[in-house]
């Protein structure tokens, strides 16, 4: 479902008006649908220098059943084949000048994108360079794919996988996510890999099959929509909220046929219990995520300690306590993946939110932490950062507020539950072994703090 | 001679349970149907155990109070629930012990192998309660019904008088007696010289006690919020003694009054429902086994000429099921003894200590001896949470196996549940 808005500027009267005032215009974004195609067109495939990916890319879309075309030429036909995805290999890069093969490639393929289409660049880590110079053209990677993020219309996205030497084999899993509906909502973003043991395969539409899922704040908003698409991809849903929620937290758990936890996950007791309840009832548990979290917002001079404590203990300490009671524990699965919800207020700060955003970013740096552990046991922790999306809690916004709010985006939209839900899947899924210690923003580009 | 023992029978589990919070009657739940709740209850359940289009071996349940349309009420809630709706449902009725009596069903029919999984429960509103046309009335809306002529229609229709228009409202008194159940109690609580003091000391215990069971968690996984309420609002955790003292007594006439209405359980409404099975049905379903239900019994007292109390019915099934079981008093860890007023708790205790009792009575050598009172509703009672009538029996069976569970293997629990009509009935429960 889009906004009214959304609706509005897609309609025959409004889009006329808003062509004309020059008012925003928002796409209808595409999103995932199981058993749907990852594109909705052909991809065209290029390269900036002698990468090493592009015949992993070309096999990642094959197997998607999407059809490769060659690249097209600067003078090409404009009129040709409208592209699902523009995916460029610049791995290769070595300097400055060898960015010009990009430009190159991306500017007539860019043209003949679709609504809703995809670019995804790939190229080295710039800290891993072996000069400045090749620093530098990596690191122009990151300013073009956030400038072409701005450019693109109608949904379309650019979005930037840094693959280090050795983590070649963990591309496929991220790759497939930023073409696919999946990640509606992700744009400008840049993921960094690092190597990993990482399944060749995965169940295509069932990727947590099999899977035990913990998901906190599960009784509504977005933890719902979190615990809805976990279950729609095979997982077990173990959904947690506080007693009082319980009601609403049963007929989630009864919706997706899941199980529900009454736990208050700041009570003194709460890690053990859920540690016991893991082992007693499942044996184990494969994913958790950190959804649950409130705001006590004011600002700084007038916030008492009890709204200073209160979003601490929920947002922050809970999640590091529940996740040191798992590692401790013998209830953590192989290959488990733990995602955490941070917010864009983490990164951009946000006015009477020192509290939250304080909160937030402390979970930023927890996931970066942790990494190295995580990855020693075959395991991973990540972060999500949602922008404005569009919930109970927005919708109790002033009209102006809410509505600037959620235009200030390369998607000139606010998002919705389900786009972080579905980027908490991803990373929840087996073949994302590679992404560890990062945090994704599910901001469409948000003006705010990037 | 030929084998007359038994076959061997196992013992039902008990998996775990689920209650609405009890409200007070005519306040959150004024507006909720006997199967509002209900479905609501199997609902919490079905969600705790993942038990989604599950097809239970059969749900037992169960209401005082009932509407004539309800003729089918726990089927209905079976049906408008989560589980499968190839999932068999009967109705039964004891009065307070229905929800007891459901459990010991159910685990009847698990220990005999008939089903290896079972839902027990009970419901009871106070606050939509049937009302009933009286017999005069209701002899002419049947002959009015079965009239053929126009001219017969009309003979029945003028036979309607003004006074025929009052319902009959349902009322907690005794059909054979017309003594309010509160009243049959002071007539118990002062034959065994039961004093005021004590039986406040007793209800201020039983809110302190479930206050802090809630702040400690222990509900978590028992209660599920229904229509806005977290936790029981009869509760009142800052109740005292001192407090408790100034009320005046509701039961019982004159000086030696000591009923009020703070140690005597308010109307109320709510639901409850426990999850039996067999120990295998457990396994294979990854659930927990936190108790099983050993033994059970009932009795029932000539309250009408037989000059026992009304209540008193659970003091006689003690003892039958203690013999049965090999068993003393004092062989428990926990007492759950249905708190239905302060007085009937106290008159209970005060009668197994009594030698000339135990003795003419129940016809015991000696008395059955006292209970060490910190083992008695440690977690609450009916004076804290509410006494919807069917719903107490699930309420204390699910609560008596997580104690026991806590407390760990081999432990071992004494319910007792008094009913209108002279009833009881008591079960023994063990981890």
């Amino acid at each position: 479902m889009a906004d009214w808005y959304t609706n509005f500027a897609n309609s025959g009267v409004g889009t006329t008006l808003t062509k004309q005032l020059g008012l925003p215009r928002p796409g209808v974004l595409r999103r995932y649908e199981p058993g749907g195609p990852l594109l909705p067109g052909p991809a065209v495939v290029g390269s900036a220098g002698q990468g090493r990916l592009r015949d992993t890319v070309t096999a990642v879309l094959r197997d998607a059943g999407v059809t490769v075309l060659s690249p097209v030429v600067a003078d090409g036909d404009a009129a040709g084949e409208k592209l699902g995805a523009v995916v460029l290999d610049a791995t290769g890069v070595s300097g400055p000048a060898d960015l010009a093969a990009a430009h190159d490639f991306l500017a007539p393929a860019v043209k003949r994108l679709r609504s809703n289409g995809r670019v995804v660049i790939l190229t080295d880590p710039p800290n891993d360079a072996d000069s400045p110079a090749q620093a530098a053209a990596r690191q122009a990677v990151d300013g073009l794919t956030r400038s072409l993020g701005k450019e693109l219309r109608d949904g379309s996205t650019a979005n930037a996988i840094y693959v280090p030497q050795g983590a070649e084999s963990g591309v496929a899993g991220p790759l497939a996510f930023f073409l696919s509906g999946r990640s509606a909502y992700v744009d400008g973003q840049g993921v960094t890999l690092s190597a990993a043991d990482v399944p060749g395969t995965q169940d295509a539409e069932l990727p947590l099959a099999g899977k035990v899922a913990v998901v906190t704040g599960a009784a509504r908003g977005i933890g719902a929509s979190i615990a809805d698409v976990m279950a729609r991809d095979g997982a077990h849903v173990v959904a947690v909220d506080i007693p009082a929620a319980g009601d609403s937290l049963a007929a989630v758990a009864n919706r997706i046929g899941g199980t529900a936890l009454q736990l208050d996950i700041t009570a003194p007791d709460a890690a053990t219990r859920l540690v016991e309840h893991l082992r007693e009832r499942h044996g184990g548990v494969d994913v958790i995520v950190h959804n649950a979290g409130i705001t006590r917002d004011k600002l700084l001079v007038n916030m008492d300690a009890a709204r200073w404590n209160s979003v601490m203990a929920v947002n922050l300490q809970a999640q590091l306590d529940i996740t040191t009671a798992l590692l401790d524990s013998d209830v953590l699965n192989a290959g488990a993946r733990v995602v955490c919800v941070s917010s864009q207020s983490g990164i951009a700060g946000n006015r009477g939110q020192t509290n939250y955003a304080a909160s937030k970013a402390g979970v930023i740096g927890m996931v970066r932490a942790w990494a190295p552990t995580f990855a020693e046991r075959g395991a991973t922790i990540n972060a999500v950062a949602p922008g404005f999306i569009v919930t109970e809690m927005t919708a109790k916004m002033p009209f102006g507020t809410r509505e600037v709010g959620a235009r200030l985006n390369s998607l000139q939209q606010g998002g919705l539950p389900v786009d972080v839900a579905e980027t908490i899947a991803w990373l929840s899924q087996p073949t994302s072994a590679g992404v560890n210690g990062q945090t994704v923003r599910v901001c469409g580009q948000s003006l705010l703090g990037a | 001679m030929a084998d007359t023992s038994k076959p061997a029978s196992r013992k039902a589990a008990i998996v775990g349970g689920n209650r609405i919070p009890f409200a007070r009657s005519n306040t959150a739940y004024a507006q909720a149907s006997n199967q509002d709740m209900l479905t609501a209850t199997l609902d919490g359940l079905v969600a705790r155990f993942g038990l989604q289009g599950a097809q239970v071996g059969e749900v037992v349940a169960g209401a005082v109070l009932k509407h004539a349309r309800d003729f089918n009420l726990t089927r209905e809630a079976v049906l408008g629930s989560t589980l499968a709706a190839a999932t068999p449902a009967y109705d039964i009725q004891q009065a307070c012990g229905t929800g007891l009596e459901a459990a010991i069903l159910v685990a009847n029919k698990i220990a005999l192998g008939q089903i290896e999984s079972g839902i027990a429960g009970g419901v009871d509103t106070t606050s939509d309660a049937p009302l009933a046309v009286g017999d005069d009335l209701r002899r002419v809306l049947i002959s009015l019904n079965n009239a053929k002529t126009m001219g017969d229609r009309l003979k029945a229709l003028a036979r309607i008088r003004p006074g025929q228009l009052v319902p009959d409202m349902p009322r907690n008194a005794e059909p054979r007696t017309g003594l309010a159940m509160g009243d049959h109690a002071a007539i118990t609580a002062k034959e065994w010289e039961i004093g005021r003091e004590e039986q406040d000391e007793l209800a201020v215990r039983s809110h302190h006690n479930m206050a802090a069971a809630y702040e400690r968690g222990f509900f978590d996984d028992l209660v599920t919020p229904f229509l806005g309420l977290t936790r029981d609002n009869n509760l009142r955790p800052d109740s005292s003694v001192e407090k408790l003292a100034t009320l005046k007594p509701v039961f019982g006439k004159g000086e030696g009054a000591t009923m009020t209405a703070a140690n005597s359980t308010p109307l109320t409404d709510g639901a409850s429902a426990v999850l039996l099975a067999s120990d295998e049905w457990a396994a294979e379903h990854g659930l927990p086994v936190l108790a099983h239900l050993v033994d059970a019994q009932t009795a029932a007292v000539d309250y009408v000429h037989g000059g026992e109390g009304l209540l008193m019915a659970p003091v006689y099934a003690v003892p039958a099921m203690l013999a049965r079981n090999g068993l003393t008093l004092q062989d428990f860890d926990f007492y759950e003894i249905h708190e239905a007023f302060a007085s009937t708790v106290l008159s209970t205790m005060k009668a197994w200590e009594d030698p000339a009792f135990c003795k003419e009575k129940l016809g015991l050598d000696a008395p059955l001896g006292s209970i060490d009172r910190s083992k008695l509703n440690v977690n609450g009672s009916s004076l804290a949470a509410g006494h919807p009538f069917a719903a107490t029996g699930g309420r204390i069976v699910a609560s008596l196996a997580k104690m026991l569970h806590e407390a760990g293997p081999g432990k071992r629990g004494l319910i007792s549940v008094c009913a209108a009509g002279g009833q009881g009935v008591v079960a023994i429960l063990e981890s």
